[in-house]
């Protein structure tokens, strides 16, 4: 049977607050040995994950909830927010494009969602008018 | 260097920031002014060294957009020098590898300036 570990944090929606969340995840990963890389991605994807929730969540509670769980071989990380849910053209990257750069590919914002699919091995987003939960697992690979 | 801090050298024909810490909307703006002053100054050949950087949000890097676009204006030059595995994948997913160069250290990115 695995070693599982599991860890709920609350953290408020202040500046860098994500960076809270961000280390309890790179403590977790690196009990287990993650590589060195693996962890950066698991930080990344928690930051941009935590900076949605603030950005555009607009819950009244103003609270980001975490649920790490982490065994031998993964990382699974359950980030939360009690807001207004995001639609589906924010889920496709459509909405959130930012200000037109004079490059079309050289989009300004709304790629958070876009580098938390890039790096983490899954990644399921569940949203309703009652809050958004943004689930990812990163897996261990063989060092 | 502070761990929250930017640093600005500048040679006759290029200019090197050197950023330090997390590179979010704080400091993000700080590069940016830092960035702006130098290309009001004449400067369209410039290195960030990010080696001292440890983690960059899509802020930051939304930033790091409106430099190389303040230098493509002036037909300018950015190289970015210093970054993790992560970040560079990062740069190359969100085509700022496409507008701006990536080099391992600071000599080679100012010798392709």
């Amino acid at each position: 049977m695995s070693d599982e570990h599991k860890v709920l944090l609350t953290i408020p929606m202040y500046p860098d607050m994500e960076l809270a969340a961000a280390k309890t995840g790179s403590a977790l990963a690196e009990l287990k040995d993650f590589n060195e890389e693996a962890v950066e991605e698991i930080q990344l994807a928690i930051i941009e994950t935590c900076i949605n929730a603030s950005e555009h969540s607009q819950s009244d509670d103003k609270e980001v909830h975490i649920q790490f769980l982490v065994t031998d071989d993964k990382l699974q990380v359950k980030i939360s927010d009690r807001g207004v849910g995001i639609t589906a053209d924010t889920l496709d990257g459509t909405r959130l494009l930012g200000t037109p750069t004079l490059h079309a590919d050289l989009r300004k914002r709304g790629r958070g969602l876009q580098i938390i699919r890039a790096l983490m091995d899954e990644v399921v987003i569940e949203s309703s008018p009652n809050g958004t939960t943004v689930s990812f697992t990163k897996k261990k690979t063989p060092s | 260097m502070n761990k929250f801090d930017i640093q600005v050298r500048e040679s006759k024909e290029h200019a090197i920031i050197e950023t330090a810490g997390y590179l979010n909307d704080a400091l993000g703006e700080k590069l940016s002014e830092k960035a702006q002053e130098l290309i009001q100054n004449g400067y369209t050949l410039l290195v960030i060294n990010l080696e001292q950087t440890t983690l960059i949000n899509s802020i930051g890097i939304s930033i790091l957009i409106e430099i190389i676009e303040a230098l493509d204006e002036r037909e300018g030059t950015l190289n970015f020098c210093g970054l993790s595995a992560t970040q560079e994948r990062t740069f190359r997913m969100m085509a700022i590898a496409k507008y701006a160069g990536i080099f391992p250290d600071e000599e080679s990115a100012i010798a392709n300036l």
